[in-house]
């Protein structure tokens, strides 16, 4: 049975490229060194999907000729007055790139999920700069992993795995046995727990309280890793240390550890939530890595303060850069999203919420990003390509949405697609299309083709040319 | 009826990501974002047990979704929803100038829903997103 090997999974930010996919009969039978999201993908990809072009008669979804839909999308994007094009993070770079071009065509506002995800991040490394580098290095040299406000064991599955600390690299070796040693402990005392509740008919143990004292391991010569959110994630269970903050308390926390690093004293006992004196400890621990990096995700993004969260964290790593080696990556969420920020960098000189209407690109996050516009409500029309806002906007912003014309280019039936007046459903790039992305350290990878696509589907890429190209006919035409 | 004061998180969890996989209008995508995970602490305060429907109230909307016994205890008075069309009707839509909605530590209240039933899928588009 053929077997196509390294293929790059099109799933997370993490973009695995040792999947291997077993083909038969164009059928996708099996997946190996996936992990249980990316598996899903391949092999659950055909379920819910549509194959022909609809176009909304009659407040109904009713199947359309490929032109009549291609018509229908051109006609509504060029009566808008400020169309919005949102999604582009699930799509190939190519596909990104014709986006642009059909954004400035018809005087748009392009955005890509960067907007609902590390949108305070750039914002924050365009004010503060950034220390970092690529997976590579980390799987090879980090000897101190901190991941801050994330939980790749949900996220992004295979990161601890095949970048940090249960990765084996050249100068670092895998925690992982440290990691399954401690799991028995864990469960050994919990199957403990559950017998002498049996026994006793009542639960002795009241909840325990997350232990704030630093192990043992915290302070050995070797790979080591550090969780900090807000609730003891799955993440925390393979940590060495888990540190409990606060909700919306990261700042403190990490303008205390600022303070520390820099031999300043605190005058209060707690900050965020722990004791001065543990805070201390792990300063110690920073200080005395060889390589160290911070991994975080949106529990810095999202919460209070935003992108004054992420200047912090920033900040903390060019502090301790003076005393060691350190570096800082944002956890990326789809596989392309860093792709889509390049492509609209180095097409427009900014990474995302780029405003057309005035015939030149202008960028200001807060005004020309999409949840605003949408709960502004100023937008009169919208094309989404490869994404699913109305299950992931806040209500007021969906619903704003939903309620303009709506053209979705997707492979998947989704409530976005349920919602809109035309639906492109198109090929599944990385499984039917090959094409370009980028991984979250900005290494660009491939995508590949390992099954033919439906007869009738298209390419992203090529419904967004002939998008464009009839916006440009009728346009010509009409004048 | 006993309501509790809570901070709100949404999120990505696996079975969210193999969910939506499966089909964003399968049942176990519904299954596996439809739920609220909570302290079983909490839980008790509340007077109900796991796999109880409960009503999430912010100041942005309400939902009912189903109750689960949060596997990452302890974390009192915290609450996660992952993300997913539920969780998106109560979500901050404030983005403080910066494009980014506010999607974790939002406040919130939390009640037993006994009587009432999560929406499906189609219903909640029907609700809460249907063109007048």
């Amino acid at each position: 049975m053929p077997v196509v090997s390294q293929v790059t999974c099109p799933v997370c930010g993490s973009f695995c490229d040792d999947i291997e996919v077993v083909v038969k009969n164009n059928i996708i039978t099996d997946v190996r060194n996936a992990c249980a999201v990316g598996a899903a993908k391949f092999l659950d990809y055909t379920n819910h999907r549509s194959v022909k072009p609809l176009v909304r008669k009659n407040d109904e979804l009713v199947e359309a000729s490929l032109d009549e839909a291609i018509r229908k999308s051109a006609e509504i994007l060029i009566d808008a007055t400020y169309p919005i094009l949102y999604g582009w993070s699930s799509t190939s770079c190519e596909a990104i790139r014709v986006g642009l071009e059909l954004a400035e065509e018809v005087g748009g506002v392009i955005d890509n999920t960067t907007t609902i995800c590390h949108g305070p991040s750039i914002l924050s490394i365009q004010d503060v700069g950034i220390a970092s580098c690529t997976l590579g290095q980390l799987r090879h040299r980090a000897d101190l992993i901190f991941y801050w406000g994330c939980n790749p064991w949900s996220s992004h599955p295979r990161h601890v795995e095949r970048y940090t600390t249960f990765s084996n690299g050249r100068f670092q070796k895998s925690a992982w046995r440290a990691h399954v040693s401690r799991l028995g402990g864990i469960l050994s005392r919990k199957r403990l727990r559950r017998a002498i509740n049996l026994v006793l008919r009542r639960d002795v143990f009241a909840t325990s309280e997350i232990s704030r004292e630093l192990p043992y391991t915290m302070f050995q010569k070797k790979r080591k890793m550090v969780v900090v959110d807000v609730r003891k994630t799955h993440s925390a269970d393979g940590a060495d240390y888990f540190l409990q903050v606060e909700p919306n308390k990261d700042y403190e926390l990490l303008q205390a550890f600022r303070m520390l690093i820099a031999d300043e004293e605190l005058d209060i006992d707690r900050v965020a939530g722990v004791p001065v004196e543990t805070l201390d400890e792990i300063a110690d621990v920073m200080i005395g890595c060889e390589l160290g990096v911070i991994f975080f995700g949106q529990g810095l993004t999202m919460t209070e303060g935003k992108l004054r969260n992420v200047d912090a964290a920033l900040s903390l790593v060019r502090d301790l850069n003076q005393r060691t080696k350190f570096l800082i990556m944002p956890m990326r969420g789809h596989f392309n999203v860093t792709g889509a920020d390049i492509v609209f960098t180095w097409q427009t000189g900014y990474p995302f919420a780029v405003d057309f209407s005035q015939g030149y690109p202008q960028y200001n996050p807060g005004e020309t990003s999409v949840i605003d516009i949408l709960c502004r409500d100023e937008t009169d029309a919208a094309l989404v390509v490869a994404s699913d806002p109305v299950a992931h906007f806040p209500k007021k912003a969906a619903q704003n949405l939903v309620k303009n014309p709506l053209i979705v280019i997707d492979p998947q039936t989704t409530p976005t697609s349920l919602m809109a007046d035309v639906v492109f459903p198109s090929t599944f790039v990385g499984i039917e299309t090959e094409g370009t992305a980028y991984r979250m350290d900005h290494v660009p990878l491939p995508l590949k083709k390992v099954v033919e696509p439906p007869s009738n589907c298209l390419p992203d890429v090529e419904i967004l040319q002939r998008i464009l190209h009839e916006v440009r006919r009728l346009r010509s035409k009409r004048k | 009826m006993p309501k509790l004061k809570v901070s709100l998180l949404t999120g990505r969890t696996v079975d969210q990501g193999v969910g939506k996989e499966h089909g964003k209008l399968s049942e176990e995508y519904q299954e596996s974002v439809a739920i609220c995970y909570m302290d079983p602490e909490d839980i008790k305060s509340l007077g109900i047990r796991e796999n109880k429907n409960v009503r999430i109230i912010t100041n942005f909307g309400s939902v009912v979704v189903r109750l689960v016994k949060s596997p990452t205890a302890p974390h009192p008075k915290v609450v996660f929803i992952p993300y997913g069309p539920w969780a998106s009707l109560v979500m901050n839509p404030e983005t403080h100038g910066t494009g980014m909605p506010s999607l974790k530590g939002i406040p919130a209240e939390i009640e037993p829903a006994l009587e009432e039933r999560v929406p499906s899928m189609l219903n909640l588009l029907e609700e809460h997103y249907k063109r007048e």
